[in-house]
């Protein structure tokens, strides 16, 4: 499977480290859903997996929010517009948009796992209907590092969603909190028996945000998170994506919580 | 005794030189050859332009952490089990180019897909565990939801010469996996080496195309006794098994002694040096790197096999996941004998020995799974989750 | 208009405690307001009165020469703000600084030291809760300490 070819429409910054780029395809397009990846090739370089970051449907830009910790991704995040990034995808499983209508909605992001989530999140306000309670509980470094600063403002502008911000530390002058993200939830608005729960960021974050989520009564199986590996081919062929019995690009990387604990219990797995 | 699965219709005699004929006719038809030949004091697998490149009168001594090719007391060309190599050589090459990616001025990149081999190939030789090997590897590559394009173009149209084994090697277990010593299926023509009453071959066809190349050979009809030695061939190798193993339940036993002790005692010898996964002929693990021409701006895709015994195969941002040998080690097993049926619902290994032959500190799967089994349960606090 | 002692046992770190008890820990709060960057408490200071948070959110600083002044954890709603009111040497250790205008309910830490002395079971009791919301703290911190959104975590 070979990459298909995509321009580089815009990139715009979102923290230090951290981009948005949206693409255009030059040919064959690449329509992402919530939860899904794709793998960005930087020709020369190399290729990464990088969740979509854009809306659910529709057909506007293929968007990745990328973060330049290693070879390739420096080079994606130094693309300047017109420049030509190849794109295979889509890949992976989607968060349960579908089935989490008709109850609360709470999702849980640390860092750069907010950008897996903003798709699922967007497409939530934009059939707001369909879901009971909306909270978006976010944890980040400091204030520095949140992505989507305005978009977080938009939405806790809203009535009808509780956003909830908290750093690992700050500056005297951030009027925000101050502590581990898992300390949203005891006071954030969820029915536990009917709430779905999107839970993306680092793994050791994942599991005391499980904790906390099944702490409030939350089931395991209404609790869904993406799995992060070592994700190379994203076609189930490379083997570097294994977590026990499952590849984590053909598997996932969302999954129910309730097949990964186990998993995530065992050292070095 | 083994029922008959082929027809007797397609059941036939050759003497020995009706490899020379069969090598022949293969080349003859397009193929390129591969089968064994003695090389550097092993038995390896390369491509031969004739029969006489075959090993003729030579066997191999196989065990842990041994082996050693010897001269026959007979002319026999198969008196031995499987060498360092496998068919996964050819069908999934440790390095090959997948695309070339020319950067016109201006332009984007043309990716520029590797062309299929000129010449489609002929596996000479390939054990009842290789042709489950392959089978294995063919559900990973082909079955899946996505095929990976460069095996099924070698994979497709190969010609599949079985050899069913007479002379298992001190580190087979074939028989504990199912997947031996007696080809089933998964051939175009298989062999029978037979030695008592005459140096000869039974040839029978699995495959239309496997009765065609059957009809150039100078074969006569099988006799009813013919057929009985042949069988008695592979019904005495399975009972000299070199190994055992027993399988009953193995990926459950797996799952539940993930910290079992045994993983940190087997990380005491193992040097984590990949031969296991080399020489495994279902190890899949590959990794891709990404070559740039600096002066035309072009890059090349490579494919190349790797190994789940390095840190980097389990790498993610800041560092690997699988750090000690212990949970390297504990990847390769419970992949192979557990999590290998929840992945592609099959076991990942078909009992070949090659991983035990091969391992420089001798450490046999068949050994350490038994261990477990003895101690099913047994926790190793200093390690567990 | 709800009285202290109800106000009181709305408070996780007092729920459930009987009517005795919290009487007699009603006995040493009061109500308190703080507007917007006032401090509750600062570093040093003798620890003599200790918050349970009704409305808002307090800060706790650190300052330091070099990186200036530190946010290092907020306080919600119907948590506690400090517990060196408790140990010896009864000092502060950062800063509290009310980051939005701030309701609280203020106890007075020597007060209730006393009482605890007095009545050894509730000492103990209220030792068992105050151990709790520092044993939850710890932990939140040691997670932090890892540092799990950086780059090279592990």
């Amino acid at each position: 499977m070979t990459p298909v070819p995509y321009r580089v429409v815009s990139r715009r910054p979102e923290t230090a480290d951290t981009w948005t780029l949206e693409l255009e395809p030059l040919d064959e397009s690449i329509r992402p859903r919530a939860g899904q990846f794709d793998m960005l090739h930087a020709f020369g370089i190399g290729e990464v997996p990088i969740s979509t970051s854009g809306d659910h449907e529709g057909d506007g830009p293929l968007t990745h929010t990328v973060r330049a910790v290693g070879a390739v991704t420096r080079a994606l995040c130094a693309l300047e517009p017109g420049a030509v990034v190849g794109v295979r995808g889509p890949f992976g499983t989607e968060w349960p948009l579908a089935e989490a209508v008709g109850g609360d909605l709470v999702v849980v992001a640390g860092g750069i796992g907010l950008a897996p989530l903003r798709p699922a999140i967007r497409h939530a306000l934009g059939r707001r209907d369909d879901y009971g309670a909306v909270s978006v509980l976010v944890g980040a470094r400091t204030p520095e590092d949140l992505l989507f600063v305005e978009e977080l403002e938009r939405w806790r502008a809203r009535l009808d969603v509780e956003v909830d911000v908290t750093v690992d530390a700050a500056a005297v002058g951030w009027h925000g909190r101050v502590g581990l993200v898992t300390t949203l939830i005891p006071g954030a608005v969820f029915d536990p028996a009917s709430a779905a729960a999107l839970v993306c960021g680092p793994e050791v974050m994942m599991t005391f945000v499980v904790r906390s989520l099944v702490d409030r009564g939350m089931p395991l199986e209404r609790i869904w998170i993406s799995m992060e590996r070592n994700m190379r081919c994203a076609v189930g062929h490379c083997g570097h994506c294994q977590l026990g019995p499952t590849l984590i690009c053909r598997d996932g990387a969302v999954f129910p919580a309730a097949a990964m604990t186990r998993l995530m219990e065992v050292r070095e797995l | 005794m083994a029922e008959l699965r082929t027809a007797d219709a397609d059941t036939h005699v050759m003497g020995p030189d009706g490899l020379s004929t069969l090598v022949e006719t293969l080349r003859r038809e397009g193929y390129r050859v591969v089968g064994p030949t003695v090389r550097d004091g092993a038995i390896v697998l390369d491509e031969i332009e004739s029969a006489d490149e075959l090993p003729h009168g030579w066997t191999a001594h196989s065990e842990a952490a041994t082996y050693r090719v010897e001269r026959r007391a007979d002319d026999a060309v198969f008196g031995w089990a499987v060498g360092p190599h496998s068919w996964k050589q050819e069908l999934f090459p440790s390095r090959v180019r997948l695309w070339r990616a020319a950067q016109p001025t201006g332009g984007p990149p043309a990716i520029d897909e590797e062309s299929p081999p000129e010449r489609p190939l002929a596996l000479l030789g390939a054990r009842s565990c290789d042709l489950h090997a392959i089978a294995i590897q063919d559900r990973v590559f082909l079955e899946g939801r996505y095929v990976e394009r460069d095996y099924a173009l070698r994979r497709e149209g190969a010609f599949v010469v079985a050899v069913n084994c007479g002379e298992p090697g001190g580190t087979c277990f074939c028989t504990s996996m199912g997947t031996g010593p007696r080809a089933e299926s998964g051939f175009d023509l298989a062999l029978t080496e037979l030695m008592d009453g005459g140096h000869r071959f039974l040839v029978e066809a699995g495959s239309d195309r496997g009765r065609l190349v059957l009809a150039a050979l100078p074969i006569r009809e099988a006799t009813s006794d013919d057929r009985e030695a042949a069988l008695g061939i592979t019904d005495a190798a399975a009972e000299r098994m070199g190994r055992q193993l027993e399988t009953a339940g193995l990926p459950e036993l797996l799952a539940a002694n993930l910290d079992h002790p045994r993983f940190a005692e087997v990380a005491e010898r193992c040097l984590t040096c990949g031969n296991c996964t080399l020489v495994c002929p279902t190890c899949f693990c590959s990794s891709v790197d990404d070559v740039n021409d600096l002066a035309d701006g072009s890059s090349e895709r490579w494919r190349s096999w790797d190994s789940c015994f390095s840190t980097e195969h389990s790498y993610i941002h800041g560092g690997s996941v699988r750090r000690s040998p212990r949970a390297r080690y504990r990847q390769w097993l419970t992949h192979k004998f557990g999590t290998w049926f929840d992945q592609f619902g099959t076991s990942g290994c078909v009992g070949c020995g090659r991983c035990i032959t091969w391992c420089p500190v001798a450490i046999d799967v068949t050994e350490e799974l038994a261990a477990i089994r003895a101690t099913d349960g047994e926790v190793d606090r200093a390690h567990a989750g | 208009m709800r009285t202290l002692d109800e106000l009181i046992a709305q408070a996780p770190v007092f729920a459930g405690l009987d009517a005795d008890a919290l009487t007699l820990i009603a006995g040493c709060a009061k109500n308190v307001g703080f507007e917007e960057q006032e401090l509750l408490f600062r570093d040093g200071e003798p620890a003599d009165t200790f918050y349970v948070v009704r409305r808002g959110r307090v800060a706790l600083e650190l300052h330091t020469p070099e990186r200036g002044g530190l946010v290092i954890e907020t306080i919600e709603r119907d948590d506690v703000v400090g517990w060196s009111w408790l140990f010896e040497p009864y000092r502060w250790h950062f800063d509290a600084r009310a980051a939005t205008p701030v309701r609280a309910i203020a106890i007075d830490g020597a007060c209730l030291r006393g009482k605890c002395e007095d009545d050894k079971e509730l000492g103990y009791e209220l030792m068992k809760r105050f151990g709790h919301v520092m044993i939850d703290r710890l932990q939140h911190a040691r997670v932090r300490l890892l540092d799990v959104y950086g780059v090279g975590v592990g």
